[in-house]
């Protein structure tokens, strides 16, 4: 023990005599952990804020479409669509964890006010369509059960339409022309953000279904329905209570495929967070080549320096140093440059990402796992990297190396 | 252990070294070298031999196997009674360490250390381990020893030719040694320093060293007591010195 920290001291020493070159070689490792670190963080920030957008998007509700899905996930449309306004009154009168139910029927089209028009989606809705989303009014007002039942032509602007068509005008009560067909605007909706697929929100007009159905689609069938469950926990249950009253009204058998099928906000919000697991997985895969480079770096400059030292070695062999004894120096070397490396890399990583947090706004998070391992990483390219120079020089014939140049 | 080798290590015991028909061959290519050529030879404590020979005389391979650098293709050498033929790297390693104290032509001392920690480092690789504290106390009365008090802090590059053999004596002397080995020790001096380190030689004798010194100068053979010849891989001469030279101590 006295005898390995007397050597520790020695490889200590040998690193301090070389300044620069040590500097030079921990280089390659601080910027490798710097960037696995920053790397995660942003990965990690950016995969909060996805879960987050998911959350605030309602967390238990679900979509029930026409058609069925096939084993390769693949959805068919047979035709006209699957689902009545009649299956989605039944929901709502006969399902119990159902709390609200509203059709979907969607669509695009200019938006025009005065001489400025806006190209949107518009998504016409039911009077719930509120409650399940989570997503209310901010100005002006939703509309009502008679304007859906009479297909009113009035619209709620989603705020990136309204800014854009009236800036700083209050667009309640103006009216708007959509195909041809003017629509009073009755409300504005609370500001979004951009969703998980990076979509902006709030560039949407909401009308009642029906409206959209006659006018602008000239369909008589609704394209989806929105459901939302009593509660988070109620979500499969509401699912299967939906799922056994369609079997039912479609008269399916069991055996028989269903004709629709039900996606919960659960699995959207897992797709979307193994995207961005697989993206961050990805930024740390490109920061781990850096590692990888540095690694060898240290490789590289310890071979030159057990060349380089081949007499110092042969010195340490004739008065009794074992091969041991060289490669533990040699190994204490390589060591302390990669963790050494390690520690500022890590502090260099924390840095960057809290800089990239204040000036670019980027959600960040600094898991104490991915510091631990960064710098679990760089201790063990020290011994990975470090092994070979150090094996060569214990290995070295002490007449040929004392004979050295 | 087999016993036969064991009898031999009682009746060798007297010797520092005992040498029984050694023979080291290199094979250089296709063609064998036999460097050297079934050498025998006894050396007792206190001696002091100068080993003499041209160039390629095999007096550097009987060095490099004395010194457990290397091993003998045949015969045996018993070190101090132990017979160390046979021995592998680390078992030889430890010897060196322990037993054998190397002064080399170019010095060897390790540079950008100071001659305190040169003289320290056969300590940092001997097995029982030592302080910081005693490695540098210890180191300090060997410079003492050599006349270099004062110096431990001096780097090799601070001190002259004659200074720095005498660090790398200090240095294998730290370990008590049986045996002083020392390869053309004035190969790199002038006459006046060689005189010094020589000097230093005779009065480690005079307390009692074994010393061996391998030269190819008449005049340094002329400090030892007894010199023997080697040619073509054959000792050829083993005479006792006449006229023995006395090295003038310049402190």
């Amino acid at each position: 023990m006295l005898k390995f920290l007397t050597i520790l001291k020695v490889g200590m020493k040998a690193i301090a005599r070389n300044k620069l070159r040590s500097t030079l070689t921990a280089l390659g490792i601080i910027i490798g952990v710097g960037c696995v670190i920053a790397m995660v963080a942003v990965g990690g920030g950016a995969q909060a804020a996805v879960q987050e957008q998911i959350s605030s998007l309602g967390t238990n509700f679900l979509m029930i479409f026409p058609g069925a899905a096939t084993q390769s996930g693949a959805r068919i449309f047979t035709g006209q669509s699957s689902i009545t306004d009649d299956d989605v009154a039944a929901v709502r009168a006969e399902a119990p964890s159902v709390a609200y139910v509203s059709p979907m029927s969607r669509s695009s089209a200019q938006v025009v006010y005065g001489n400025l028009n806006w190209g949107t989606s518009i998504q016409g809705v039911g009077v719930d369509w509120p409650f399940i989303r989570s997503w209310n009014v901010d100005r002006g007002s939703f509309f009502d059960e008679t304007e859906v039942r009479s297909s009113a032509k009035v619209v709620v602007l989603g705020n990136t339409v309204a800014t854009s068509l009236f800036g700083d005008q209050s667009p309640v009560g103006q009216m708007v022309r959509i195909k041809n067909f003017p629509f009073k605007v009755i409300g504005v909706l609370e500001s979004k953000g951009g969703s998980t697929m990076g979509q902006d929100q709030d560039d949407t007009v909401i009308a009642p279904y029906t409206t959209v159905m006659k006018l602008l689609k000239r369909s008589a069938k609704i394209d989806m329905f929105m459901a939302s469950a009593v509660s988070r926990d109620a979500v499969d249950r509401a699912q299967a209570e939906i799922d056994a009253l369609l079997r039912q009204r479609h008269r399916l058998t069991p055996e028989q495929d269903a004709d629709f099928m039900i996606r919960s906000q659960q699995e959207i919000a897992q797709t979307a967070d193994q995207t961005s697991k697989q993206m961050s997985a990805l930024l740390a895969a490109i920061a781990s080549i850096s590692l990888l480079v540095g690694g060898i770096g240290i490789m590289n400059i310890m071979l030159v320096s057990v060349t380089e030292r081949t007499r110092e070695i042969g010195i340490r062999m004739a008065i009794g140093a074992k091969g041991r004894d060289i490669l533990t120096q040699f190994l204490i070397e390589a060591l302390t440059l990669s963790i050494a490396g390690g520690a500022i890399g890590i502090a260099l990583g924390i840095a960057t990402s809290r800089f990239l947090a204040w000036k670019q706004q980027w959600p960040i998070v600094l898991a104490p796992a991915a510091v631990l391992l960064a710098f679990g990483f760089s201790a063990a390219i020290g011994i990975f990297f470090g092994f070979y120079p150090a094996r060569k020089a214990s290995r070295l014939d002490p007449i040929e190396a004392l004979r050295y140049e | 252990m087999s016993a036969r080798a064991e009898g031999r290590t009682e009746r060798s015991e007297a010797d520092v070294i005992r040498i029984e028909d050694l023979v080291r061959v290199y094979q250089m290519g296709e063609v064998e070298v036999r460097a050297l050529d079934g050498v025998s030879l006894s050396i007792a404590p206190g001696e002091f031999v100068a080993v003499m020979g041209p160039s390629g005389s095999g007096k550097s391979t009987f060095m490099n196997i004395v010194g457990c650098l290397d091993r003998p293709t045949s015969g045996h050498y018993f070190l101090d009674g132990t017979d160390v033929s046979g021995l592998n790297r680390d078992q030889r390693a430890e010897i060196r360490n322990g037993k054998i104290g190397f002064v080399f032509q170019a010095f060897n001392l390790l540079a950008r250390t100071s001659a305190l920690e040169n003289v320290e480092l056969p300590l940092i690789y001997a097995s029982q381990g030592y302080r910081a504290s005693d490695r540098a106390a210890k180191a300090k009365r060997c410079l003492e020893v050599v006349g270099l008090a004062g110096r431990e802090d001096h780097m090799p590059s601070q001190l002259s030719g004659g200074q720095q053999q005498r660090v790398a004596i200090a240095r294998a002397l730290i370990n008590d040694p049986k045996l002083m080995l020392a390869d053309e020790p004035t190969g790199n001096l002038d006459t006046r320093t060689s005189e010094e380190v020589m000097a230093v030689f005779q009065e480690l004798n005079e307390r009692g060293k074994t010393v061996v010194v391998i030269t190819h100068e008449q005049d340094i053979s002329e400090y030892a007591k007894r010199v023997v010849v080697f040619r073509d891989g054959k000792l050829v001469e083993d005479r006792p010195v006449s006229g023995r030279r006395t090295a003038v101590v310049k402190r």
